[in-house]
């Protein structure tokens, strides 16, 4: 049985789940064998409803010790629910929470694992996952020696695809071991989507001459729904926070469209975007480095280019 | 207090990536070496930080390499840390990695451990995680901040659109990233102390790998960018809904 674990905070269920339960229902059939899903602590969102994504069955432990993230916990209760499930293999999202629980657990279940794994693993003779390494510059095909396998996928890398259908809920009843640490404070960036989540971005850097600056950048990605995001000396420079820094040294990112403005385009940025689906990039520029990596490109001023595209695209909405 | 960095030895960030023995070994030949940005920039530095506010801090490094490991160790020494231990091992298997460092955190006794929140080469953010299984301890992933008062440490870390703030009692793994200090450069006295810094070598204990590299692969070439016109702004954005249907 293939065991997806959901992931969830303030008792909403993350959107990379929505991705890795795909994923999961996926591998399940290609191996013939049922997917199920695990959920810690209790949710707002309908439960039964992830049947949509291929899941037969949803397992959730409702105790309260879950209800917010604790590596230590998780982990134990992980493991022993995916034991007394049954499962042979276990699927995380490679986000945060995912990358710091996933080896753990499999540690606990003696399980071999590929994290930032990229596609369907090939499993016509033994197990073998594709994943991303270099910072997305290449890719390594990795066998799982181990009888229970884990697999974390890398975030925009498979897709979602809901169907009909609908997911039995059972309750589990886990040992919940002592908290290991207590969480004081949380602090979200309100009214901002997370960039990791974001499947559009529009990133700046120094071409845009200093953080005054900006507010055509966050026009644009509000008008396309999108989060911002900055080069490395950007953030450096405290022009913006550094939980907006994309690049080797920052969040790797994946989203479907990444708009680079004023941003050369050094290897150490490209390994942060370069498995964006689309790269748009804007440099006054025409020997910047970037534009070998784009999709396609735009060469000029920034600071006439960007507001036309902004009034392009208002105005491709309202005669949509 | 006793605190072990995890170092780790990667390719240079501007290192060309290539492939020999029929795409499955990496291509070492002409890459620069250098400490894994991540164990060097932020939980080094963080550690040799807690040393000065506290001169009664003990920092051990420990790496998992061969030979060719030790100008990494040097340099890390360079930075600060009283000594280091290097497992004499090549692997790339991160349970096997894990489970070397393991065994020296058992018989050192550490309040605390360090990791880069992962490795800039094979990116599996797997060794903190794998570590805090191992030797049953708390563990804290992508932290940007870490304070630490009496045996109580107060760390900060990264969480999907914010940040969130915990306490934990020691010991416990600490997987750092941007945030946790600022990046240091080693000075000559630095330099001079390495050299006598005592550097043990250990064998590793026999771990059975759980998994193994079959090949490498590099991404298909973008096939070439499409240029638009500066003063054609309608234009990429049909091209983004019809071609690329993103938007």
């Amino acid at each position: 049985m293939v065991l997806v674990y959901i992931d969830q905070a303030e008792k909403q269920i993350k959107k990379s789940a929505f991705e890795v339960l795909s994923y999961g229902a996926a591998l399940a059939k290609q191996l013939g064998c049922a997917a199920e899903a695990l959920v810690l602590g209790n949710v707002n969102d309908d439960l039964a409803a992830l049947g949509k994504y291929g899941v037969t069955k949803v397992r959730q432990i409702a105790n309260e010790g879950v209800q917010h993230f604790d590596a230590k916990v998780y982990t134990q209760v992980i493991a022993a629910a995916a034991q007394k499930a049954g499962a042979t293999v276990l699927i995380f999202a490679h986000s945060i929470n995912g990358k710091a629980i996933a080896p753990a657990v499999a540690v606990k279940l003696g399980a071999g694992i590929v994290t930032g794994a990229s596609a369907l693993p090939k499993t016509d003779a033994g197990f073998i996952v594709t994943k991303t390494v270099f910072s997305g510059k290449a890719f390594a095909s990795i066998q799982i020696e181990t009888p229970i396998k884990v697999i974390a996928l890398n975030q925009n890398s498979f897709g979602v695809f809901p169907q009909d259908g609908t997911a039995s809920i059972e309750a589990m009843d886990i040992d919940i071991p002592n908290p290991s640490i207590k969480i004081t404070s949380t602090e979200l960036v309100k009214g901002e989507i997370p960039l990791t989540e974001a499947s559009l971005v529009v990133s700046a850097g120094r071409g845009l001459k200093g953080p005054e600056n900006w507010g055509m950048i966050e026009t644009l990605a509000k008008t396309l729904g999108a989060a911002t995001a900055c080069s490395r000396p950007v953030s450096d420079s405290d022009w913006r926070p550094h939980h907006e820094h994309v690049g080797q040294t920052g969040l790797q990112i994946a989203p479907n469209l990444y708009i680079a403005v004023g941003i050369s385009g050094a290897i150490q940025h490209l390994a942060g975007v370069n498995r964006s689906k689309t790269i748009v990039v804007i440099n006054k520029d025409p020997e910047a480095p970037f534009f070998k990596a784009a999709d396609y490109g735009v060469i000029g001023d920034a600071f006439e280019i960007v507001p036309a595209l902004n009034e392009a695209i208002l105005k491709s909405k309202a005669g949509a | 207090m006793k605190v072990l960095v995890c170092i780790s030895k990667t390719p240079d960030t501007t290192a060309k990536i290539a492939f020999t023995e029929g795409n499955t070994k990496f291509d070492e030949n002409g890459v620069q070496w250098i400490i894994n940005p991540y164990d060097e920039w932020y939980s080094l530095v963080r550690a040799i930080e807690l040393k000065e506010q506290d001169p009664a801090t003990i920092i051990h490094l420990v790496t998992v390499g061969e030979a060719d490991s030790e100008p990494i160790i040097r340099k890390a020494l360079a930075l600060g840390g009283d000594e280091a231990i290097r497992v004499n091992l090549n692997s790339n298997d991160s349970f096997v990695i894990a489970s070397q460092i393991a065994t020296i955190a058992k018989e050192g006794a550490y309040d605390l451990i360090f990791t880069g929140k992962e490795t800039i080469d094979y990116n599996s953010s797997c060794i903190g995680s794998m570590l805090s299984a191992i030797l049953d301890m708390p563990f804290v992933s992508s932290a940007n901040h870490f304070e630490l008062a009496g045996n109580t440490a107060t760390i900060k870390r990264e969480i999907e659109g914010g940040e969130e703030t915990c306490e934990l009692n020691l010991p416990a793994v600490i997987s750092c990233q941007k945030g946790m200090a600022e990046q240091r450069i080693p000075n000559m006295r630095g330099i001079m102390a390495a050299r006598t810094k005592p550097l043990k070598i250990v064998e590793p204990t026999t771990v059975k790998a759980t998994t193994t590299i079959k090949s490498f692969e590099l991404p298909a070439a973008k096939t070439g960018v499409k240029l638009v016109e500066a003063n054609n702004m309608d234009e990429l954005v049909r091209l983004l809904k019809e071609e690329a249907k993103v938007i």
